[in-house]
């Protein structure tokens, strides 16, 4: 093919600007804000200031292993069930498939705000539909916003609950995808349903599973809307407080925009090692 | 009966059993968010259990319009996320089409710039972004700073660049014997090519727009500037605010878009999907 610089670039550059302005500037400039000291006019250059400030900071080590624990509990838990409801979405046994796909992908469509309000509701305390059920049965009512750990559990069940459908349907277009005769072969050879989820279906799902839990530990590492609008603010006392929701707190409401630029760049470093961790993962086999 | 399809028939009661709960728990919170949006509040917060819809749903749009003016801001929200999706799928898929059909100079590093920041996380941009666009451009409370910023999404670029390099050259190349402008090849022979694949992307974008919450939070904070997810986020952890209110103002965001989900199920997924496919 020849080459066609004017033609391409005309196609090319609207978005390109746009991309060049609103997404590869700011990257390169959080960064550079993040070497300096934001609440003097002006701003002026203070490599140790944010960063020192950081490292010794008790709310950042605080927020940081809150985004953890949830990364580590949250997405291992999701990705198993999206496994499990798009492998049992694919069975060929399945009666009325539309509304079991109904049900799980449907919360992919609800919006964080929308949805947040609603579990507010339903965990709260008193008057809340799951308290009064657990009640119903014999389990005694749980405090599920001023006690850390149903707090944590509370935002988690959250995440999974909007986000599990979404892995489910990338999940099952990687099921739709391996060929019907790897199983013929299988069962002709009599090996049993659950050896070949585990030994074929598992294993061809690597890249899509992968995909899924960077795609996820990204997404849940910026935690935000859920710690602020369904905890308030992180709460009970910071026990849920987020990455995402301390970067809002320095950055929007005490407009220290260095600080929570190097409260950014620590989310990026972590999503770029995941991101490597992923590469690797993902290489051919020699 | 032979014990074969026993087997079979066993296999496929257990399948039911297992899956229906699990479904009846998924679909419980969307449940009772119709249902409290029926409810009066002095329902919602009593100690009986209600599972089913009441007839307060009006008073509860009228409680939540007294609280904050949601109907104004659905009609922010709903132009913002029109117009985004317009220009959005317009910009990605001329850069789609750019980088699928043409060799250029610079092509390896656009792709390269692009997919080597597409796993940065967005919280990189939101302060340079947020200084550019309220102080800077001075354009807070505007719906451009609602509309433009987000544009930068390179998912839509990638989309289209694999849906246009899948056709064959020969469709376009006919065209250009004939001495027909690129554009209006573009325009004219790609894009309808492309219809199943815009569709999935527009429906997207549109409810990335629609659900957006953050950035708007930060940039439209203003009353009469808000888009309906925040006015309604604002209602939340508020004492004195109507329940019953704010459960009907989350009705109105999320029904429509059951309904499209519903409608549009096929292109839905394979939007969704095709994230997956790099």
């Amino acid at each position: 093919m020849r080459t066609q610089n004017a033609t391409a670039y005309r196609f090319l550059t609207p978005y390109l600007l746009i991309f060049a302005i609103f997404w590869i500037w700011p990257i390169v400039s959080s960064f550079m804000i993040s070497f300096q000291a934001t609440r003097t006019v002006p701003w002026r250059f203070a490599p140790a200031f944010n960063w020192g400030r950081l490292i010794g900071d008790p709310a950042f080590y605080n927020a940081l292993t809150n985004t953890l624990l949830i990364l580590v509990i949250q997405v291992p838990v999701m990705i198993a069930l999206a496994i499990i409801m798009a492998v049992l979405l694919n069975s060929p046994l399945l009666k009325a498939r539309g509304l079991y796909r109904f049900a799980f992908f449907a919360p992919v469509v609800v919006g964080e705000v929308a949805y947040s309000a609603v579990f507010r509701l339903m965990f709260s305390l008193d008057f809340g539909i799951v308290n009064k059920l657990l009640n119903s049965v014999g389990i005694p009512k749980i405090d599920w916003f001023s006690n850390v750990t149903p707090a944590m559990a509370l935002i988690m069940i959250a995440v999974t609950w909007r986000w599990a459908g979404y892995n489910a349907i990338i999940i099952l277009a990687g099921l739709q995808s391996i060929p019907e005769d790897v199983y013929e072969a299988a069962t002709l050879d009599r090996v049993s349903r659950v050896k070949q989820f585990f030994h074929i279906t598992l294993p061809l799902l690597k890249p899509v599973i992968v995909f899924c839990a960077v795609l996820s530990i990204i997404g849940t590492m910026q935690l935000f809307t859920e710690p602020f609008l369904i905890t308030e603010r992180g709460g009970p006392g910071g026990g849920t407080e987020t990455l995402g929701l301390l970067l809002y707190r320095q950055g929007f409401r005490s407009l220290n925009f260095g600080y929570a630029s190097a409260v950014a760049y620590t989310m990026a470093g972590l999503a770029i090692a995941i991101t490597l961790v992923q590469l690797w993962l993902m290489r051919e086999p020699k | 009966m032979t014990s074969r399809s026993q087997a079979r028939l066993g296999r496929v009661i257990a399948l039911h059993l297992f899956l229906t709960p699990l479904a009846l728990v998924w679909l419980f919170p969307l449940w009772m968010m119709v249902v409290f949006s029926t409810m009066p509040d002095n329902g919602i917060f009593s100690p009986g259990i209600e599972l089913l819809p009441h007839d307060n749903f009006l008073d509860n749009v009228a409680n939540l319009q007294r609280d904050t003016n949601f109907i104004g801001a659905i009609g922010i929200s709903v132009s913002v996320a029109v117009t985004y999706t317009i220009l959005s799928v317009l910009l990605t898929s001329m850069a789609g089409w750019a980088l699928a059909r043409y060799e250029f100079h610079g092509k390896g590093a656009v792709v390269a710039i692009i997919f080597g920041t597409i796993t940065l996380p967005y919280a990189v941009v939101l302060i340079p972004q947020f200084i550019m666009v309220a102080r800077d451009f001075a354009l807070a409370n505007t719906w451009i700073a609602l509309i433009v910023p987000p544009l930068f999404n390179s998912l839509g670029v990638l989309f289209m660049r694999q849906a246009f390099s899948m056709m064959p050259a020969e469709l376009f190349d006919a065209a250009r014997v004939e001495g027909v402008k690129e554009w209006r090849i573009f325009l004219f022979v790609a894009l309808p090519l492309a219809r199943p694949m815009l569709a999935a992307l527009a429906i997207i974008l549109f409810l990335a727009s629609w659900n957006n919450y953050l950035w708007p939070l930060l940039i439209n904070s203003q009353p009469g500037a808000m888009t309906a997810p925040v006015a309604l986020g604002t209602l939340i952890g508020l004492t004195k605010v109507s329940w019953g209110g704010i459960m009907a103002g989350a009705v109105m965001l999320t029904v429509p878009m059951l309904i499209v989900f519903v409608l549009l199920q096929r292109h839905f997924i394979a939007g969704i999907a095709a994230g997956a496919v790099k």
